[in-house]
Order: C-alpha cells, then structure tokens, then sequence
C-alpha cells in the first residue's frame, strides 16, 4: 500500500465520519463545525490530487468565508438543539428516503456497467492545476459560462440587497 | 521526498516556531515600552535589566492563573477555540521568506520553510480560517458580551478579508506570480510601494482589521463589551489569544514587507545574503512600531462607521486598484 493510497483512506474516513456528524448532530453549531471539516478534507484531496489553487479556494470559499456566514447565522438566530423530526416539514422525511433510494440505485448502476471498461489511470500533465492553466482555462475555453456565472452572483447580490431594503 | 529533505524541514520548523514565540513574547514588551513612551510614562522596569525579563514574568503568572470555565459553557468548544485561534496564526508564517540563499556550513540554504506556487492565496485562506476560534469563543462562553464580540468579530473579518484579498492582486499581477518567493525577489530594483502606494494603503488597514488591531479592535472594545470574546477567559487560555494576535503582528509585518517593502532585500544583500533576514527583521521592527503608534494615537472606531468603512471607501478602492493595474500592465506590456 503506497502513502498516497493511506492517506487518502484516512482523508476518506474523516470527511465521511465528519460529514455523518454534521447529518446527526443535535446540536446546530457542531452541524455546521463538522461540515468545515468535511470542507477541509476536500480541501487537503484537492491537495493530493495536485491542485493546490483549487485547494487553497476551496478554503478560503467554502471554509472561510460561507461557512462563517453559516456559523453568523446560526448564532443570530440562536443555536438550538433540533427535537426530533415533525412539525411542517415531517412530510418529507418518506420523500428523502425515496429520492435516496434512487439516488443509489443509480450509482450503483453506473457503477456497474462501467466496470472493466475504465482505462488505467494516467498522471495528469505538468502544470495542471497551478494558477496560470486555470486562468488560462477560465478566460479562453469556459469565458463564456465564467461570465454568465458572475453575472449570475451578481444579479443574486443586487437581489438580496434589495430584499433587504424592504 | 528524502528523509534528510523532511529533517531540513523539520528543523526549519522548530526554529521558525520558536523565533514567533520570542517574537510573540518581546512584541509585547515592545508595545507596552513604546505605548508608555508615547504617553511619558516609562513602562515595564522592575523585571530584570530595563524590565526585559517582564515577559517572562508574564508568562509564569499566566501559567499558575486559575483555569476557569463557565459552569454553562460549551466545555469541548470553549476548550478548543484558543487552540482554533492560535494555530492558524503560526501557519501563516511558513511561506513568509527570511532571506535568500545563503552559505550555511559549507551547503546553501533557503531561509523559507516552503515555496509554494499559490502562497498569496495561502495567506488568505489560513488567516480566513482564524476567525472560527473567536467566534466560537464568543459562543461557547455563554455570555452576550462574548457573542456579540465573536459575531462582530466574524462580520468585520469577512468584511475586510475582501479588501485584504484584492489589495495582494496588485503586487501578483506585477511578479507574474502569487509566490511570495518570487515577488520578493521581483522587487530586486524597485519596491512595489512605489509602484503599488494605493495597495500598500489598503492592505495596511485591512491587516489591522483583520487581526483585531487598535483602531479597529471592537470585537474586544471594553469599554461595552466588557473585554468580548475572551470575556470568560483566564490563565493559558487567555494567554494564547493574545499570543495570536501578537503572533500575527508579527506575521502581517513580515508579509506586509514581503509584498511591499521589498523583502529581504537592501543595500549590499546580494554580497552578503545573512544581511537580508537583518533587513527583514528591520523592517518587520517598523511596521509593528506603526502598529502600536496607530494604537497609542487613534480612537476606536464606531461598529457602523467600521462596516460602511470597509464595504464602502476600501473594498471599491481595491477594486479600482485592480483594474488601474490590470489596465496599466496591458498597456505599458508588462
């Protein structure tokens, strides 16, 4: 077994275990704390896979900036601990279970008819990942859904501003 | 990687670690010496020669303090914030360079613990990553005052970190890298401060909001949150809130000339590179003295003003910057 293969099954572990913690903690606070972990573990796979701009955004993003949003808002809001299930959205607790199920069968269906057709696995080339190849993959290849994506968050932010207002 | 590469590693480690504890310790003293000349008193004297040994003294009483925890307080939480807070503040410190290359017992040696491609980014994204243990201090403690300074404390990081992050664009755009290696060693000639004054301004005043820093300390303002997040705090626990603050005073003063004040580099350092570390600590000495000089003579600022502050004058400022050096880079070809 090589480092990079116990890593990634520590890695696995954590980010699984943390993101169990985050679906039953009863406490909202610790919900949010384990899924900055889980955030953080991407963070470190992305690393692995050698990616370090997409790991380094992926903190300062997700781990940052909209996980202390989360955190902001759960404190305003007064962090309290959830009484079990029901109340008016009980109903969808047997919808989740269906949509689960689905959801595995399809993955266990891809699964399963892609195996022993993937090809071996090749290393990705030198300089993939690194700042200047995704910026030249932003501005060149994806310009045009880069921008309609910011105009997107913009239009978002221009509305939650003017919700605000109200 | 060898094993004598992880040793080199290892090493530089422990050195760094204990030049920001020392660091950590004389900032102190530093600030109060300087703070009491700045108000003719004389300060620190009783503890050993000048009072040097105060920090020292310090540290001791901090150790033998009673370690109170709120009977209503989150234990696991409030046990684990001072930790939160205090860690991310050293990490910074492991892609700021010391100096260049210099001859060590008859082998070269890099004064950096490590050279990475994305070390700009780094900065924001550990330092982003600070402000989870004050605010989780201001909740654990279960007391309004220490909410209100985590959750103020949170809203001013995030506000900040902004400006902070675009004021780095600048000096990226003109090394052509976001390695903190490389844009020292880009301002071999010439110091970005010249060439980059509107940035050098905003990162300034966004690093010192960013740690909690004098004028924009509000987060702990005693004077209505009766001390803030470490309200309940006591002993060690307390101590190593303080330590990251002073930790990453230091740290913002060493990238702060990293980015801007050239570095390691000065007159005759390409003859004797031991000189560079010399320059830095230099320089790193007269931004943390700004540090307490901003300190001794400006008032803290009102929450609202501290808000509009940052999204209105700074955070378009930036902007402006980017584009002013984007336009100027195209233009004049890099």
């Amino acid at each position: 077994m090589s480092i990079d293969l116990l890593v990634l099954l520590v890695l696995a572990l954590i980010a699984v275990g943390a993101a169990l913690g985050m679906l039953f903690s009863r406490n909202t606070v610790y919900s949010v704390l384990f899924l900055v972990l889980v955030m953080l573990t991407l963070a470190v796979l992305y690393l692995i896979l050698g990616a370090p701009f997409v790991a380094l955004a992926q903190v300062t993003v997700y781990a940052g900036a909209i996980m202390v949003l989360f955190l902001f808002a759960v404190m305003i809001l007064g962090p309290q601990k959830l009484a079990g299930a029901g109340g008016p959205i009980g109903w969808q607790r047997p919808v989740a279970f269906g949509l689960t199920l689905l959801f595995l069968v399809e993955v266990v269906y891809a699964f399963a008819a892609k195996v022993g057709k993937l090809g071996a696995l090749s290393c990705a080339e030198a300089g993939f990942g690194s700042p200047a190849a995704i910026g030249d993959l932003l501005f060149n290849r994806y310009l045009l859904p880069f921008e309609v994506t910011s105009v997107l968050l913009l239009v978002a932010a221009v509305g939650a501003v003017v919700l605000t207002r109200e | 990687m060898t094993a004598s590469m992880f040793g080199i590693w290892a090493i530089k480690a422990i050195i760094l670690i204990i030049i920001l504890l020392t660091g950590f310790a004389y900032a102190t003293y530093y600030e109060r010496k300087a703070i009491a000349r700045i108000q003719v008193r004389i300060g620190p004297n009783r503890a050993g020669p000048w009072g040097l040994l105060q920090p020292m003294a310090d540290g001791l009483k901090l150790i033998f303090k009673e370690e109170f925890i709120p009977a209503k307080a989150d234990k696991v939480l409030f046990t684990l914030a001072p930790i939160i807070t205090v860690i991310p503040a050293f990490l910074i410190a492991a892609v700021i360079p010391w100096g260049g290359e210099v001859p060590f017992f008859g082998r070269t040696a890099h004064l950096y613990l490590a050279d990475i491609n994305v070390a700009t980014l780094y900065i924001v994204a550990v330092g982003s990553l600070a402000v989870y243990g004050i605010v989780l201090a201001g909740w654990s403690s279960n007391n309004k005052y220490s909410l209100l300074g985590g959750l103020r404390s949170a809203a001013q990081m995030i506000s900040y970190e902004l400006a902070l992050g675009l004021a780095l664009v600048g000096p990226i755009l003109i090394a052509g890298s976001m390695s903190l290696v490389k844009i020292v060693e880009a301002q071999k000639s010439v110091w970005f401060i010249v060439y980059q004054p509107l940035a050098f301004v905003i990162f300034l005043i966004a690093a010192f909001a960013e740690i909690n820093r004098s004028p924009f300390d509000l987060p702990e303002a005693e004077q209505e949150l009766t001390g803030g997040y470490h309200t309940e705090y006591s002993g060690m626990r307390f101590a190593l809130f303080f330590m990251a603050e002073y930790i990453k005073v230091v740290a913002m003063s060493a990238i702060i000339a990293a980015l801007f004040l050239g570095g390691y580099y000065g007159p005759g350092v390409a003859a004797h590179p031991w000189l560079g570390p010399v320059y830095m600590f230099i320089k790193i000495l007269v931004l943390v003295f700004f540090a307490i000089w901003t300190r001794a003579t400006l008032p803290r600022l009102r929450y609202d003003r501290l808000m509009a502050f940052g999204w209105k004058v700074l955070f378009p400022l930036a902007l402006l910057n980017v584009f002013l050096t984007a336009v100027a880079i195209v233009v004049l070809g890099g």
